[in-house]
């Protein structure tokens, strides 16, 4: 009863990820033929200024949006736990964001911050009407706040979640030693949710290696190459240079960190903790 | 994840502990209370003005203040939309995701029953599970370029056949993953007695397992229905005519070509966002305990 899924998963999704392996040992244009070429497709991947730029960017996108995301979620995860009524109305509209594709959000940031015709051109508010896309800082800047946009309330969701099975009886026993909101906070709240830290962080950090969409519909990796991360590197390589054996080994070493990644942040988790989720964010 | 479903039952079964959570009832949480009325603004800005704006006439709209309502709603930028195909767009991004939910989760579910079922005695199927659960580490990113290899080997390109194949592929590991525990939870006894009566694997399959799965399958449907309704990069790399086009490629071309007419541009973003916000009211908790199913523990 398993071959169906085993069947399409093999053709589509490991026979792939062993197809990009051998290709990174090729060279092909896309249309004409395969053909060997050892390693040389490596040499030019590893020696490209490129690729160490793109890591960088990559880092610097992943770095940023972890160190936005995660307060901002467990904060507001631990808000959106009370059950009041307008906390529970609050958390309706959180999730709004998270519907929506990464296309039409970054379609709307173009047109929103659009310095002609965007928001900043109509209220006449000059702080408003900048270059937002233009400048590499500025264009760093609205990525890692509209990826926050897109994806706290997802981390919302989960923190909220881990903070309502935290035991009441914990905090009642706090309460009665005397121990104020930040104390419960820091030696109650926190340690509990070391586990789901960890998973929201996993979460954040391997997802952030394949911002594709987001980053190509709102910048195309510009100005310049300044917002050009790996996983955008690979595709300009290979579908717009047709360098399909060079974007072959962007694509290996995408894999490679990915895992690395994962691990590591499993390690750190003291292992255990849920499996590390690459797709779908 | 079996708890964030259960999580999601127990709040609506009554309502019971809404009012019990007083912890630290003595002084509101003022900084929670501040992040969580400036993010409602953040979130909220963006939305009211895409869709008081869908309904502005272009010269309207640079006259007027962008957060005013519009003095005279009108719905040209909706015409716009419509006539440069978008019913058709539409057509084809509901082709994909059915085309592709209904047997990934049917497949996946299938799946799920069969590594439960086996779970000790065979080898075989545990090691089909540890290859899904891998699974969930591969980018679809990484993977691309070969899928579009064998696209064009099978004479695929350019249908939206080879969007609907590699889908239904990627959604597979966690289908499996959050089926399969779902599977598990369904008492022993309840298989023996099957087997005791004569029941086969398959009615089995079919007359216990699926009812008491249902919901999770429409879960799981859910999700992965969402993240193929909102994918980019397949169609971006696997169809190149205009009608084979999906809703978010063709949100993409529609900017390129109308980009300067914000108002129709924002028309069309809330127009593909239409059907799953109309999902999102109907069914809420089912599409909320679908998104985080396999992440919270």
């Amino acid at each position: 009863m398993a071959l169906p899924a085993l069947l399409v998963f093999v053709a589509f999704a490991v026979v792939p990820l062993v197809g990009v392996l051998l290709l990174s040992f090729t060279s092909w244009d896309g249309i004409g033929v395969i053909r060997p070429a050892g390693f040389a497709s490596w040499r030019s991947v590893l020696t490209d200024p490129g690729l160490p730029h793109a890591l960088w960017v990559t880092f610097v996108v992943m770095a940023l949006s972890w160190a936005v995301q995660t307060p901002l979620s467990l904060l507001l995860g631990v808000f959106l736990a009370g059950h009041q009524r307008y906390r529970e109305f609050l958390a309706v509209l959180f999730v709004i964001p998270l519907l929506l594709s990464s296309a039409a959000i970054a379609i709307t940031y173009k047109a929103l911050l659009d310095p002609n015709f965007g928001l900043g051109a109509g209220l006449h508010l000059p702080l408003l009407t900048q270059d937002w896309l233009g400048e590499p800082t500025l264009a760093m800047a609205v990525i890692i706040f509209v990826v926050s946009w897109q994806y706290i309330p997802f981390h919302t969701l989960i923190y909220q979640g881990a903070v309502r099975q935290i035991p009441r009886s914990m905090y009642e026993a706090a309460m009665l030693d005397g121990a104020g909101r930040v104390r419960m906070f820091f030696s109650i709240t926190l340690p509990q949710l070391k586990y789901t830290i960890i998973t929201s962080s996993t979460l954040m950090v391997v997802g952030s290696l394949v911002f594709f969409d987001l980053i190509f519909v709102l910048t195309e990796g510009g100005p310049g190459d300044a917002t050009r991360v790996l996983a955008l590197d690979m595709y300009k390589v290979g579908f717009q240079a047709n360098l399909m054996g060079q974007a072959s080994g962007i694509a290996v070493i995408l894999v490679v960190l990915g895992l690395g990644l994962a691990l590591l942040l499993r390690r750190i988790g003291g292992g255990g903790s849920s499996a590390s989720q690459l797709e779908g964010l | 994840m079996a708890t964030t479903l259960r999580a999601g039952t127990r709040e609506t079964a009554g309502g019971r502990r809404r009012r019990s959570h007083g912890r630290g009832a003595r002084r509101p949480n003022w900084l929670g209370g501040a992040a969580g009325w400036l993010w409602l603004l953040i979130v909220i800005v963006p939305i009211y003005w895409i869709v008081i704006t869908s309904f502005k006439t272009q010269s309207n709209y640079f006259l007027t203040n962008p957060f005013a309502p519009p003095t005279e709603p009108t719905l040209e930028n909706y015409r716009l939309v419509i006539e440069n195909d978008f019913i058709r767009y539409f057509v084809n991004s509901a082709i994909v995701t059915l085309g592709a939910v209904v047997p990934a989760v049917l497949v996946s579910f299938m799946a799920a029953y069969a590594i439960v079922r086996a779970a000790d005695d065979r080898r075989m199927l545990r090691w089909v599970n540890s290859l899904f659960l891998m699974g969930l580490a591969i980018p679809l990113q990484a993977a691309i370029i070969p899928v579009y290899l064998i696209v064009i080997r099978l004479h695929m390109y350019d249908t939206l056949a080879a969007i609907i194949l590699p889908s239904i592929a990627f959604a597979i590991p966690l289908s499996v993953l959050v089926l399969s525990n779902f599977i598990r939870d369904v008492p022993k006894e309840l298989f023996d007695s099957m087997r005791v009566d004569g029941a086969s694997e398959w009615s089995t399959l079919r007359h216990l397992a699926f009812p008491l799965t249902r919901p999770a399958l429409v879960t799981v449907g859910i999700y992965d229905g969402l993240f193929i309704w909102n994918g980019f990069l397949l169609p971006l790399i696997l169809t190149q005519s205009p009608n084979q086009r999906t809703l978010p490629l063709a949100l993409w071309t529609f900017q390129g070509q109308y980009g300067v007419n914000v108002p129709a541009v924002l028309a069309s973003v809330l127009l593909t966002a239409l059907p799953i916000l109309a999902l999102y009211v109907l069914g809420r908790r089912q599409l909320l305990s679908g998104l985080t199913a396999g992440f919270s523990r």
